[in-house]
């Protein structure tokens, strides 16, 4: 049976003198390895400098906000079930008198959190959203917590920030070699 | 003779204190310049952040092992468990102690009265045996430390540690006897001084520096041969128990054993600090600067010469280790007693040939 199509026959043929005494192997294997001593270096000096991830990376999550800075999340719940690994938890709230330039609906989310160590990035809950309030950047992952407390991700964290928001500028491969993204510079750290 | 301290004692001091430094610095810079080689091999930048292009990584390393939690097994012998990594380290120095580094340095003690010091720290007209007798002590240093560690797997690495270094031994001395008997002395100085216009031994024994530079792996414990490490098989060989700068004795001897290995290999096959065109420099600085300064700036080029080809040396060690794979050991053991030691002995039968009915044949045929 062919699984694949690089199979190869084995021979059991008798070494030739050459390949016997081995040396000229070592030599061709020391020519490439000195051939990659000069060669330009792969590296990326990471927190330097940064990899464009691409378009459909998915990292930390975001809680998006319309252009007037409205909330856009209803609180529907519908993340939650389509997590499968139960980290999203939230408690609505109906909306009050004076705060319509706050929430853009009349129900919406008073406590919403993410459980980081549970969360597995799928994406599903970008996907289940209705009202494309919550996505996954891009652009940055979530950055390395050492104490308990900062494992459960609230409003405070995950709520766009107006002076810093999230656009993705591009949502395929396609996309991204048009706009010619490569590696970044990094910047100083997006505040949270 | 009488002992007294004259100006050729201090300098016999100065240099045999700035041979050891070197050394050390070598071994020291070695560790660095591995990890450095093996990045660029493997298209990474390696270690860039201790000082300026990482240069500060050894001392960073030396400052680690002297905070880690220094180890003693329960079980263990503690003074042979002290005993082993001090034996590798101390047999390792010693070698480089009849290298011979350079050619000499004069010193006018007085008018008409010149000081003629060699740049080696002691010239022993048995210095190639010397060698052999104190690299065969290193086994001890792997031997003590496999024992004294309690430990079933450290013991079984270092017989196999053992064995591999006294089985390469035999075919290195082989190679090393067609030399011998092509120069006619053991002084490692004499044998330096016989390749002296480009008449490098390499060119004689082409089989034999094969030969030896495939033991001189083996004996340094350096891939493809460094089957007393087998962290696959045994955890980690001899050295398993071993903890903080005890662990770091024992793998700074390697590099030193690399870098002395190296210096033989440039001394015995490639002209120790001898270098073409070297006495037409040594007559040119001698007719700018002056007998005394001249000789000792052509000594000091010399020695340079001979560090390049040495730190070469210490470089194509690296090469091969980030080009070859380990062997299996009883690969190992075949190649060492069916392939280098009839190949020795044979380089030997041809040397002697060559030595009996070629050598007079050539000078009957120049005349």
């Amino acid at each position: 049976m062919q699984l694949t199509n690089r199979s190869k026959q084995v021979s059991n043929k008798e070494m030739t003198f050459a390949e016997k005494i081995y040396l000229p192997a070592i030599v061709t294997g020391l020519g490439i390895t000195i051939k990659h001593f000069f060669q330009k270096k792969v590296t990326i000096k990471y927190p330097e400098v940064k990899k464009n991830l691409g378009p459909v990376f998915r990292g930390r999550h975001v809680l998006k906000r319309d252009d007037q800075g409205r909330e856009r999340c209803t609180a529907c719940g519908l993340c939650a079930v389509a997590c499968p690994a139960e980290a999203i938890s939230m408690v609505a709230s109906e909306r009050q008198k004076g705060e319509e330039n706050l929430y853009r609906e009349e129900k919406y989310a008073a406590v919403y959190e993410i459980n980081m160590l549970r969360c597995i990035f799928c994406g599903l809950c970008e996907e289940a959203c209705p009202k494309q309030a919550i996505y996954l950047r891009h652009d940055e992952f979530v950055p390395v917590f050492t104490e308990r407390d900062q494992v459960i991700w609230g409003k405070d964290k995950l709520a766009e920030n107006m002076n810093n928001r999230y656009l993705r500028t591009a949502w395929t491969k396609e996309e991204a070699h048009e706009h010619n993204l490569k590696g970044i510079v990094a910047q100083p750290r997006t505040q949270l | 003779m009488a002992f007294s301290i004259d100006a050729a004692f201090i300098i016999k001091a100065i240099i045999i204190l700035l041979i050891f430094a070197i050394t050390l610095l070598i071994a020291t810079y070695s560790t660095y310049a591995e990890r450095k080689v093996a990045a660029f091999i493997q298209d990474r930048i390696g270690p860039d952040r201790a000082g300026p292009f990482g240069l500060l990584q050894p001392i960073a390393d030396a400052v680690k092992m002297f905070f880690k939690e220094d180890f003693i097994p329960s079980n263990a012998s503690k003074w042979l468990f002290i005993l082993g990594p001090c034996l590798s380290m101390l047999t390792a120095l010693m070698t480089s102690a009849v290298i011979p580094f350079g050619d000499s340095i004069k010193y006018e003690a007085a008018p008409g009265k010149v000081w003629d010091v060699a740049v080696q720290a002691i010239d022993v007209n048995i210095g190639i045996l010397y060698v052999f007798g104190v690299v065969s002590l290193g086994v001890y240093g792997i031997m003590v430390g496999g024992w004294a560690s309690n430990n079933k797997f450290s013991l079984l690495g270092a017989i196999r540690a053992a064995s591999q270094n006294i089985s390469y031994e035999i075919s290195m001395g082989l190679a090393i006897v067609a030399i011998l008997m092509m120069t006619g002395s053991l002084s490692i100085r004499h044998i330096v001084e016989q390749q002296h216009g480009g008449n490098w031994n390499i060119f004689y024994q082409p089989l034999g520096f094969v030969i030896f530079i495939t033991c001189a792996f083996a004996e340094c414990n350096r891939t493809p041969f460094d089957l007393p490490e087998c962290e696959t098989e045994l955890i980690g060989g001899y050295h398993t128990e071993y903890s903080s700068m005890k662990l770091g004795f024992y793998l700074f001897a390697e590099y030193i054993n690399m870098f002395v290995s190296s210096a033989m290999i440039a001394s015995l096959y490639f002209g120790g600090y001898n270098y073409p065109g070297m006495d037409w420099v040594q007559a040119k600085l001698i007719a700018a600067t002056g007998e005394i300064t001249g000789h000792n700036l052509a000594t000091l080029v010399g020695t340079l010469v001979f560090f390049g080809k040495s730190l070469f040396f210490v470089f194509f060690y690296m090469w091969v280790r980030w080009t070859l794979p380990r062997f299996r050991y009883d690969q190992l053991m075949n190649l060492g007693w069916k392939g280098l030691i009839p190949l020795a002995i044979v380089n030997i039968i041809l040397t002697g040939g060559a030595i009996l009915y070629l050598k007079p044949l050539v000078v009957s045929l120049l005349k």
